[in-house]
């Protein structure tokens, strides 16, 4: 994978960090006019997603890591394993729960889904920004109502659960924001 | 292919516009304007700046020090300079490789005089504010607690990790103080107006004369302008003594060897010449940063035409 040095560190470079692969998000250069420089650099922990802020003296080293980000289609769970296929080879990965965490909300058969990937295997799921869930269970719809402002829980095919206006009735497709979990509007038929 | 300029017309005119503000008020002090080389035969021993070399083994400036000095020794007088400066691996919000440096020279004035011109200077682009001077221990005390001149390495180290998440298992006294105040210090000062930090250890003395605090400590007669946590100038009541130079020279040199680094060719011409500098006092600032204030543009980019993008 070969090595950085503290300056050649841009945001999305990918380094190993105390054991656990990161993602650059800033590196900013500190050096007084006389005496040692640094780094101050804020990194995502890619597999917890936590930020962390770390300092180090300018010219030190830290090693890639082996992560790249694949388009890949959602096949199936098994309950414990969640299988993605990539399109192009139909090679086949399995996430495991820590991997898939919130996004298991969001997945649908043969959607495609952005799946890091760390020396070949998955840590993260990203949903597409939006997708169309099937309404499987809610009140039934105020017909009409299209002006009022009121809403209502109505859970999806995936299990999720979201706030749609009233007259939004069981069945229907509607279009969610997955960054957000906010509805959008119904699906274009 | 992105070929446009990076800084704005705006800035642009307001860099003219500065240059000749600060011609001015030299001429108005009869500090005559000089200029001496950039290409040099040697450079600094300074283990932390790294000299850009050219393919002839001759070196750009880092800073005009050494030959104003010498002019300074061969009784031009007060003088100033507006020019390029180059150091190697410099690349952030706030540095270039090639930026524009103020120096300047005041025979006779004290450190204290030359502060406060300083802040004269700087008024003219950042009006009316608060000039307040602290010294690198008092800035210690007041933010960490501790007297910077008077702590060991070990006790250091465990202040240092309550406030930063740095590994530096080689790392100095002075490698510490420096990752504090640059890290944590430096970011709380000058926020109303202008502070000058002056006294600084006698380790960092750089080419400033060493004197004695109220506490009868050794310091060095060095300080440094900060505004908005942003480092403008670093001024030193100059050393003239010339055994005192050639040993930090040589100290440097030890340092830069022991960290893996060249050693540097002695500037017998500066050296030598330094047994005729009057008692004087000299700062450095830095035009870019101080245009940034002026213009409060974030980064340095912003006024400059054609940064460095690695």
């Amino acid at each position: 994978m070969g090595s950085y040095s503290t300056n050649e560190l841009r945001s999305g470079l990918k380094v190993m960090l105390d054991g656990e692969p990161c993602s650059i998000l800033e590196n900013e250069f500190v050096k007084p006019g006389k005496g040692q420089a640094f780094n101050r650099v804020k990194l995502r922990n890619l597999f917890s997603g936590r930020v962390w802020e770390r300092t180090f003296k300018s010219g030190e080293k830290l090693d890639g890591a082996d992560v790249m980000d694949q388009d890949m289609e959602y096949l199936y769970t098994d309950g414990e394993f969640w299988f993605f296929m990539d399109p192009q080879s139909f090679e086949q990965v399995q996430a495991d729960k820590a991997a898939v965490g919130e996004t298991a909300k969001w997945l649908k058969e043969q959607e495609t889904y952005e799946v890091t990937l760390f020396n070949g295997a998955p840590i993260s799921i990203t949903p597409p920004n939006f997708i169309e869930l099937e309404i499987t269970e809610t009140d039934p719809g105020l017909k009409g109502d299209t002006a009022q402002g009121g809403s209502k829980p109505a859970t999806l095919s995936t299990g999720a659960v979201v706030r749609v206006p009233l007259f939004i009735d069981q069945g229907e497709i509607i279009r969610i924001d997955t960054r957000t979990a906010e509805y959008v509007s119904r699906a274009k038929g | 292919m992105s070929w446009q300029p990076s800084a704005s017309f705006n800035n642009i005119r307001a860099r003219a516009a500065m240059l000749a503000k600060i011609r001015q008020f030299f001429a108005e002090r009869n500090v005559l304007e000089v200029e001496t080389p950039l290409v040099c035969d040697s450079t600094v021993t300074d283990p932390y700046i790294e000299s850009l070399q050219l393919t002839s083994g001759d070196y750009l400036q880092t800073s005009p020090e050494y030959a104003m000095k010498r002019l300074l020794a061969a009784g031009i007088g007060d003088c100033y300079q507006i020019c390029k400066a180059f150091r190697e691996d410099e690349s952030g919000l706030r540095h270039n490789p090639e930026f524009t440096l103020l120096e300047w020279y005041r025979v006779g004035f004290s450190l204290d005089a030359l502060m406060d011109e300083v802040g004269t200077l700087v008024n003219l682009f950042l009006p009316n504010k608060k000039v307040e001077k602290l010294t690198y221990q008092e800035a210690f005390e007041r933010t960490l607690g501790f007297d910077p001149l008077a702590i060991s390495l070990n006790d250091l180290k465990a202040k240092a990790s309550q406030h930063i998440q740095l590994e530096m298992p080689d790392g100095t006294l002075d490698d510490w103080l420096n990752a504090l105040i640059s890290l944590v210090i430096e970011p709380t000062l000058g926020k109303e107006g202008l502070t000058f930090i002056y006294q600084y250890p006698p380790s960092q003395a750089a080419l400033a004369k060493l004197t004695k605090n109220d506490r009868t400590q050794s310091v060095a007669a060095r300080f440094e302008l900060y505004y908005q946590g942003i480092e403008l100038a670093n001024g030193f009541d100059e050393l003239t003594d010339q055994p005192s130079q050639a040993e930090r020279f040589a100290k440097d040199n030890d340092e830069r060897q022991q960290r893996g680094q060249k050693r540097i060719p002695i500037d017998q011409a500066f050296l030598t010449s330094l047994a005729q500098l009057p008692d004087c006092s000299g700062v450095a600032l830095g035009l870019d940063r101080l245009l940034m204030l002026n213009t409060q543009s974030p980064s340095i980019q912003d006024v400059l035409t054609f940064p460095d993008r690695q």
